[in-house]
C-alpha cells in the first residue's frame, strides 16, 4: 500500500496543498508562523556579513598595502558585530518557537488520530492494519517532527542564504553574480533528476529493511520450528539474503549521496575559479574593486552548502509530505460509525429486548456478510448464535452492539434505534465481551477498572464475589496489585477470561453480547469459568456465539446462521430434531467430540 | 552530590575507552575500505586548507598585482584558476572517498554483525532462547547492531577534520604566528563547545527515543485491546492515557530544541566572530608589513570553511555513548555459551517407531521442582497415544524433549532402540516432527511453508492438504501454493494456520507424529476429520507412531492408547474405559467439562 501512496505523490502540486491542510489541522502549529518565519529570513543576514567586511576592509586599503587603520573600518565592523548578535538572537529566538509550536501541533495530532483511529471500525475488523494504524500515530509523526525541525529550518535557512548572497552578489556587480549562477545551474537544473533518483533508492533501502526484519524473526520467533525440522541452513540463507538485500540497497543510496554532495564542491571550485579570472579582467578594466572580487569568493561559499544538501532535503521532505498525509487521510477518513454525542436518545431503564428488522451488511466492495435478518429477542432471553466461520455469526454480534452499522435496515433496543442513542448510554446498557480476554500491561486493578471508571477497591471484590471468583482471587500472589504483564500474559489464557468476566461483571450492562473462548483452558479454571459466566447472565438478556455444545443446549433459543442468512430459529430441541438441518449436522460432530458415546447421559 | 559527579567521570572515562576500543575493532574489520575512506577524509580535509590557501595566494599573486599594474597577471590567473579547479576536484574525491567508502564500512559492520548475531541464534539451544524475550532478541539482531556502529557514520570525517584543525593551524603559522594566535583560541573553542553540546544534548535525545518507544507501546496495545476499549466505551480514557506519553514526548523533544536553538547559532556566530577579529588583527598585521594581505583573507577564508566540519568531532562524540551501549547487548548475544550437539547415527528400517523414555527427569532452569520426575514410558511403533494431564503436568516439557528442543537432566529417550543424541540433525527431523499449538509461518509462498525447501513435488504438497483439509482454502487463494503469506501477503484464520503446519509435518512423512494441542483453533467439524485420517492411516500400518496432547475428549476417544500424566510422572495408563474405571485423577480431569455442564443447568 505504501508504493501505491508514493507512486500517487505529486509532491509540486499536492505537498503544498498537504502543508496548508496539515496546518490548517493544527491552529498550534500555524499561530505565529508568520513572526516565526520573518525571524527566519533575518537570521540568514548574518552569513553574508563576512564578505561584505572582507569587501570594505581590503577596499579600505588592506588591498594595495596603504597604511590602513583599524579605526577606518571601525563602523563596518561595529555593524558587522551587532547584525551577528541580531542573527544569533534572530535564530535562537525562531528556533524555540519552531520547536515549541510544532512539538505542541504535531502533539496534538498525534493525539487526534489516535482518537480517530478508535472510532474507525477497521480496528476491530482488520487486525493486520493494527500495525499500520500504530505507525500513524507514531513513526510518521515523529518523520513530520523530524522534517519541520531539521529539514525545514535547513530548506529555509538555505534558501535565505541562497537569495541574500544572490542580493549581495548583483548588488557588486551583475556579471559576476551570472557567473557563479552559470557554475551552479548544471546542477541546479539535475537537482529533481537526482532528488527523484535518491528517493527512489531510499524507497527500495526501506522495503530491503522491512523484507530483513521479516527473515530476521525467523530464527527468533520461529526458532522452534527452525530446530525441529533441521532447517538451519535455509533459514541462514534467507536471513543473509535479506541482509545483503538491504546492504546493496543502502550503497546504492549512499553512493547517490556521495556524488550529489561532490559535485556541488565541484562547481563552487569552478565557479570561485570564474569569479577570480573574470573578476580581474573586469576589474582591471575599470568595473569593480579589487575587495568586490575577494568577497565573492566567500560568497560562492554560501551557495556550495545549500545546493550540497538540496538533493537530500528534497528527498526527505518528499517522505515527509508523504508521512503527512497518510496522517491526514486517516484523520479525514469519515468515522463510519456516528456518536450522536448529547443529541442521542435515551434508552429505557431496566431490562432490555433488541431486534433486528431486514438488516444486511457487506463491506465496500466486498461479498455480502449478513442479508435481510429480521429476528426479535426478547428481555432476559438467553440467545445461543451457531454457524461455522464466515456464516456472520460475529458480524451479526458487532451489529447488534454497535461496533459496525448496518448497509441496510434497522438495530432497536428495548425499540429505540441505537444509531440514534449516544455512545456513552449505549455502553452503559450494552457490552460486548470478546473471545479472548484482552488485558492491558497493568495492575489486576488498573485492568477491572476498565469495566467501571474509578471503582473502588470494595466495588471490585463486590465484582469477584458476585461471579464467585473470590477463591481463585484469594490464590494471586499479589491480590489486586498483581501485574498481568504484556496483553495479560502472565496470568494464564483461562485465568484471562475469568478477569474479562468480572470487567463485564463491574460493567453492569443489562444486555451481554459474548463471543465464547475456543482456545483450550485447563478444566478446572473451565469450571470457574463456566460458573462465573453462570453468574454474569443471571437475569440479563445475552446472545452468545456459542462454540460449545452445552453452551448451545442450555440456551432458550439458537439462532443458526449460514452463509450471512438466519436459517434456523429455535430451541435446541426443536432445531436437533430438524434431520438434514444446518444445525443437526454441526451438533452431531460437537457429539463426537465433546463425548466418548459411552458416558453419554 | 560530588561523588555523584566523579561517578559520572569514571564511567565517562570507561565509555571513551570502550568507545574507542570498538572503534579499533571496526577499523581492524574493515582494515582496507576504513583505511581509503580515512585517507580520503584527510584529503577531504586538507584541501578544504589547501582552497583557502589558493585564494590568499590568489590575492598576492594574481588579484594585487593585476589591480595595481591596471593590466591582467594572465598566467598568475591561470594558475588560480587551475589551482581552485584542481583543489575541488581532490576534494571532490576526498568526499567521495569519506561519504561512500566510509558508508560502506558502516553498512557492512552492520550486515556483518547481524550475520553473527542470526547465526548465532540459529546455534544456541533452546534453552536460552527460552530465557530471553522474543523483542529483546529481535531488537539485539536489529537496532542493537545499528546503534553499536553508528559511531562509525561520522567517524571517518571527524578524523579528516583533525587532519584539516592540524593543517590549518599549519598554514596559519606559516602565513601570520600573530593570526595563528586566534586561530587557536578560536578552533579549540568551536572543539569545546561541540562537546559540551553533545554532551548536553544525548542523554535528551536518548530520554526522547524512549519515550517514542513508550509511546508506540501504548499505541499497539490500545490497538490491540480495540475491542475491549470500544464496548466498554473506553476511547476517551485511552485517549488521555495516549496523550498523556505524547505529552511528555512533546516537552522532551522541546527540551532539546532549547539546547539546539542555544548551540546551533553560537556556532554558526563563532567563526564570523573569529574573521571580524582576524580582520582587526589582520589590518595591524598589514599596516606593520609583518603578513601580507593574502595572509589576511587566507585566515580569514579558513575560519568559514573549517566551522562547519568541526562539528563531525562532536557527533562522534554524540554516538559513542549509544554505540557502546547496543555493542554491550551485541556482544551478549556473540559470547552467549551452548549450542546443541547431535550426533551421526540415523534409525534404520522405515515405518512407525517405538518410543520410550527410562528415568527422564527435567527441571526449568531457577526452578525448584521437576517438571518431569522419573518419567518412564514405552510406546509401541505404529499406535496412537493420547497424553493428558492438567496444566503444568509436563506435557507441552515432553513434547520439547521428544525434538530435542530441550534434553532431559537426567534419564534417556529413544527411538526404535537409539538414543536421541546419537542422532544425527537431519535423522531426528525426519524420524519425529512436532506441530505445536501457536503456529509459526514463514514470510513465504504456501508451497515453502509446507516443504520448507526440501525437495516435495507439488502433488505430495497437495497431498498433504488434502489430508489436513486444507486444500480448498489452498485453491481459493488467488496464486494457490504461489500465494504469499505473512506481512505483505494474505492473511490466514488461526484454524488455517494451524492446518498448514500439520500438513508442514505429515508432507516429511515422519515417524513419529507429535501433535501438542495442534487443531486447537480448527473448527470441530474439521477437527474431527483430520484426526480421523490421521488416526486411520497409523492404524492402516502406513503412518506414524502418533502422541497427542489432548484436551478434549474427541482427541482420546481416537487414541488407542491413554496416558496420564501428573506430578511429573506417568499416574495412570489404558484405554479410556480403563482408566475411567480405576483413576479418579483421570476421571476429574476427563469429566470436567460434564461438570462445568451440570453447573451450567
Amino acid at each position: 500500500m505504501t508504493a501505491t501512496e508514493y507512486e500517487a505523490t505529486e509532491p509540486d502540486i499536492k505537498g503544498t496543498a498537504i502543508l496548508r491542510r496539515g496546518l490548517a489541522m493544527t491552529p498550534a502549529m500555524r499561530e505565529g508562523l508568520g513572526f516565526t518565519l520573518l525571524l527566519a529570513a533575518l537570521s540568514t543576514i548574518g552569513s553574508s556579513v563576512v564578505p561584505i567586511v572582507v569587501q570594505r576592509t581590503i577596499d579600505n586599503g588592506l588591498g594595495d598595502g596603504r597604511e590602513t587603520e583599524v579605526a577606518d573600518i571601525l563602523p563596518v565592523l561595529t555593524l558587522a558585530l551587532i547584525l551577528i548578535g541580531i542573527t544569533a538572537v534572530c535564530a535562537y529566538w525562531m528556533r524555540v518557537r519552531l520547536f515549541i509550536a510544532s512539538e505542541t501541533g504535531l502533539s496534538e495530532l498525534r493525539v487526534a488520530a489516535f482518537r480517530h483511529v478508535h472510532d474507525l471500525s477497521t480496528l476491530t475488523q482488520n487486525a493486520q492494519r493494527r500495525g499500520v494504524l500504530v505507525s500513524r500515530v507514531t513513526s510518521d509523526v515523529d518523520q513530520i517532527s523530524m522534517f519541520l525541525q531539521f529539514v525545514g529550518i535547513m530548506m529555509v535557512i538555505s534558501l535565505g542564504q541562497i537569495v541574500v548572497a544572490t542580493a549581495v552578489m548583483a548588488f557588486y556587480s551583475w556579471e559576476l553574480t551570472l557567473v557563479v549562477w552559470l557554475c551552479f545551474l548544471p546542477l541546479v537544473v539535475s537537482l529533481k533528476f537526482f532528488a527523484s533518483r535518491l528517493s527512489r533508492a531510499y524507497d527500495t533501502v526501506r522495503r530491503t529493511v522491512g523484507e530483513m526484519l521479516a527473515v530476521i524473526a525467523e530464527p527468533v520467533v520461529g526458532a522452534s520450528v527452525v530446530r525441529a525440522h533441521a532447517i538451519e541452513e535455509r533459514t541462514q540463507r534467507r536471513v543473509d539474503g535479506g541482509i545483503n538485500a538491504n546492504l546493496d540497497a543502502n550503497t546504492r543510496a549512499q553512493s547517490l549521496v556521495a556524488v550529489t554532495f561532490a559535485s556541488a564542491g565541484v562547481a563552487g571550485g569552478l565557479a570561485n575559479a570564474g569569479v577570480i579570472a573574470a573578476g580581474v579582467v573586469i576589474g582591471v578594466a575599470g568595473g569593480l574593486s579589487i575587495g568586490t572580487v575577494i568577497a565573492f569568493a566567500f560568497l560562492v561559499g554560501l551557495i556550495v552548502g545549500p545546493v550540497q544538501n538540496a538533493t537530500q532535503v528534497l528527498t526527505e521532505a518528499q517522505n515527509a509530505i508523504a508521512s503527512w498525509r497518510r496522517v491526514i487521510d486517516l484523520v479525514d477518513t469519515p468515522a463510519d460509525v456516528i456518536d450522536p454525542g448529547d443529541a442521542g436518545v435515551r434508552l429505557p431503564d431496566g431490562e432490555l429486548s433488541a431486534a433486528m428488522s431486514h438488516v444486511s451488511f457487506a463491506y465496500p466492495d466486498g461479498p455480502t456478510v449478513i442479508a435481510d435478518v429480521d429476528v426479535t429477542i426478547p428481555a432476559r432471553q438467553r440467545i445461543a448464535v451457531v454457524g461455522e466461520t464466515g456464516s456472520g455469526k460475529t458480524t451479526f454480534a458487532k451489529l447488534l452492539t454497535r461496533l459496525m452499522d448496518p448497509a441496510e435496515g434497522t438495530v432497536t433496543l428495548g425499540g429505540v434505534d441505537i444509531s440514534t442513542v449516544s455512545f456513552a448510554e449505549l455502553r452503559r446498557h450494552v457490552l460486548m465481551v470478546p473471545q479472548e480476554g484482552f488485558l492491558f500491561d497493568a495492575s489486576l486493578r488498573q485492568n477491572l477498572e476498565y469495566g467501571r471508571r474509578g471503582a473502588s477497591d470494595a466495588e471490585l471484590m463486590k465484582a469477584i464475589d458476585d461471579v464467585e471468583l473470590r477463591d481463585w482471587f484469594d490464590g494471586l500472589p499479589h491480590g489486586l496489585d498483581t501485574r498481568v504483564g504484556q496483553r495479560g500474559e502472565s496470568l494464564s489464557a483461562g485465568e484471562r477470561q475469568l478477569v474479562a468476566l468480572i470487567r463485564s461483571a463491574l460493567a453492569d450492562p443489562e444486555f451481554l453480547v459474548l463471543d465464547e473462548a475456543t482456545s483450550a483452558v485447563d478444566p478446572q479454571t473451565e469450571l470457574r469459568a463456566t460458573q462465573a459466566l453462570e453468574r454474569l447472565l443471571n437475569g440479563r438478556t445475552s446472545v452468545t456465539i456459542a462454540h460449545r455444545l452445552t453452551t448451545a443446549e442450555n440456551a432458550d433459543r439458537v439462532l443458526v446462521f449460514d452463509g450471512g442468512r438466519l436459517v434456523q430459529d429455535g430451541t435446541h430441541d426443536e432445531l436437533v430434531a430438524v434431520r438434514d438441518g444446518v444445525y443437526a449436522r454441526l451438533h452431531a460432530s460437537w457429539v463426537a467430540q465433546a463425548s466418548l458415546g459411552l458416558d453419554q447421559h | 552530590m560530588s561523588l555523584g559527579t566523579d561517578d559520572l567521570h569514571t564511567s565517562d572515562d570507561r565509555v571513551m575507552r570502550r568507545g574507542l576500543a570498538l572503534m579499533g575493532r571496526g577499523i581492524r574489520e574493515q582494515k582496507l575500505l576504513a583505511t581509503l575512506s580515512i585517507l580520503g577524509s584527510i584529503l577531504f580535509g586538507f584541501m578544504t586548507v589547501a582552497d583557502a590557501w589558493v585564494l590568499g595566494w590568489a590575492t598576492d599573486h594574481a588579484i594585487r598585482p593585476s589591480f595595481e599594474r591596471g593590466d591582467v597577471a594572465a598566467g598568475a590567473l591561470w594558475a588560480t584558476a587551475a589551482m581552485f579547479l584542481a583543489v575541488a576536484l581532490l576534494r571532490a574525491l576526498g568526499v567521495i572517498a569519506r561519504r561512500l567508502i566510509g558508508g560502506i564500512v558502516y553498512y557492512r559492520l552492520i550486515a556483518t554483525y547481524r550475520r553473527l548475531v542470526t547465526r548465532k541464534y540459529l546455534a544456541l539451544p533452546m534453552s536460552w532462547h527460552h530465557r530471553h524475550p522474543t523483542g529483546q532478541l529481535l531488537s539485539n539482531a536489529n537496532a542493537d547492531v545499528e546503534a553499536a556502529w553508528a559511531v562509525f557514520m561520522p567517524l571517518p570525517m571527524a578524523i579528516g577534520v583533525i587532519a584539516m584543525l592540524v593543517a590549518a593551524i599549519g598554514a596559519m603559522a606559516v602565513a601570520d604566528l600573530v593570526l595563528t594566535v586566534v586561530g587557536l583560541l578560536v578552533f579549540p573553542a568551536l572543539f569545546a563547545i561541540n562537546v559540551f553540546y553533545q554532551r548536553w544534548l544525548s542523554p535528551r535525545v536518548t530520554r526522547a527515543q524512549a519515550l517514542r518507544g513508550d509511546l508506540s507501546a501504548v499505541a499497539h496495545e490500545s490497538f490491540d485491546g480495540a475491542l475491549v476499549v470500544k464496548s466498554l466505551g473506553r476511547e476517551t480514557d485511552e485517549t488521555e492515557r495516549f496523550e498523556a506519553v505524547a505529552e511528555e514526548l512533546r516537552d522532551a523533544n522541546i527540551e532539546v530544541g532549547r539546547i539546539r536553538a542555544i548551540f546551533d547559532p553560537l556556532l554558526e556566530a563563532l567563526p564570523n566572530l573569529g574573521v571580524l577579529l582576524v580582520v582587526v588583527i589582520g589590518v595591524g598585521r598589514v599596516a606593520s608589513g609583518a603578513a601580507a594581505p593574502g595572509d589576511v583573507v587566507q585566515v580569514a577564508f579558513l575560519f568559514t570553511v573549517v566551522s562547519f566540519p568541526v562539528r563531525a568531532i562532536g557527533w562522534v562524540l554524540g554516538e559513542i555513548p549509544r554505540s557502546v551501549v547496543g555493542w554491550g547487548r551485541v556482544e551478549s548475544v556473540l559470547h552467549a555459551d551452548g549450542s546443541m550437539t547431535y550426533g551421526s547415527s540415523t534409525i534404520p528400517g522405515a515405518g512407525a517407531v517405538r518410543l520410550q523414555l527410562d528415568g527422564v527427569r527435567y527441571r526449568f532452569d531457577g526452578a525448584a521442582d521437576d517438571v518431569l520426575h522419573d518419567l518412564d514410558l514405552d510406546v509401541s511403533p505404529g499406535s496412537v497415544t493420547a497424553i493428558v494431564g492438567s496444566t503444568g503436568s509436563g506435557k507441552s516439557t515432553l513434547t520439547s524433549l521428544l525434538v530435542r528442543l530441550v534434553d532431559p537432566n537426567a534419564g534417556r529417550i529413544r527411538f526404535d532402540g537409539v538414543d536421541l543424541p546419537e542422532l544425527s540433525h537431519e535423522a531426528l527431523a525426519s524420524t519425529v516432527a512436532v506441530v505445536p499449538q501457536a503456529t509459526f509461518l514463514f514470510d513465504d509462498s504456501v508451497r515453502e511453508n509446507v516443504t520448507l525447501s526440501a525437495d516435495i513435488s507439488d502433488q505430495e504438497v497437495w497431498q498433504a492438504l488434502r489430508t489436513v483439509q486444507a486444500d480448498g482454502f489452498v485453491a481459493a487463494l488467488p496464486k494457490g501454493l504461489d500465494s504469499q503469506l505473512g506481512e505483505r501477503g494474505t492473511t490466514l484464520s488461526g484454524g488455517q494456520r494451524q492446518r498448514l503446519a500439520l500438513a508442514r509435518a505429515l508432507v516429511r512423512q515422519p515417524r513419529l507424529l507429535v501433535l501438542d494441542d495442534a487443531t486447537s483453533a480448527v473448527d470441530p467439524e474439521v477437527e474431527q476429520r483430520i484426526l480421523r485420517a490421521l488416526a486411520e492411516q497409523t492404524a492402516g500400518g502406513d503412518g506414524p507412531t502418533v502422541v497427542v496432547v489432548a484436551y478434549r475428549k474427541a482427541t482420546i476417544a481416537l487414541a488407542d492408547d491413554v496416558v496420564l500424566l501428573a506430578d511429573g510422572q506417568v499416574a495412570a495408563r489404558g484405554t479410556h474405559a480403563e482408566l475411567t474405571a480405576t483413576s479418579a485423577a483421570y476421571r476429574d480431569i476427563v469429566d470436567a467439562y460434564d461438570q462445568a455442564r451440570e453447573a451450567q443447568s
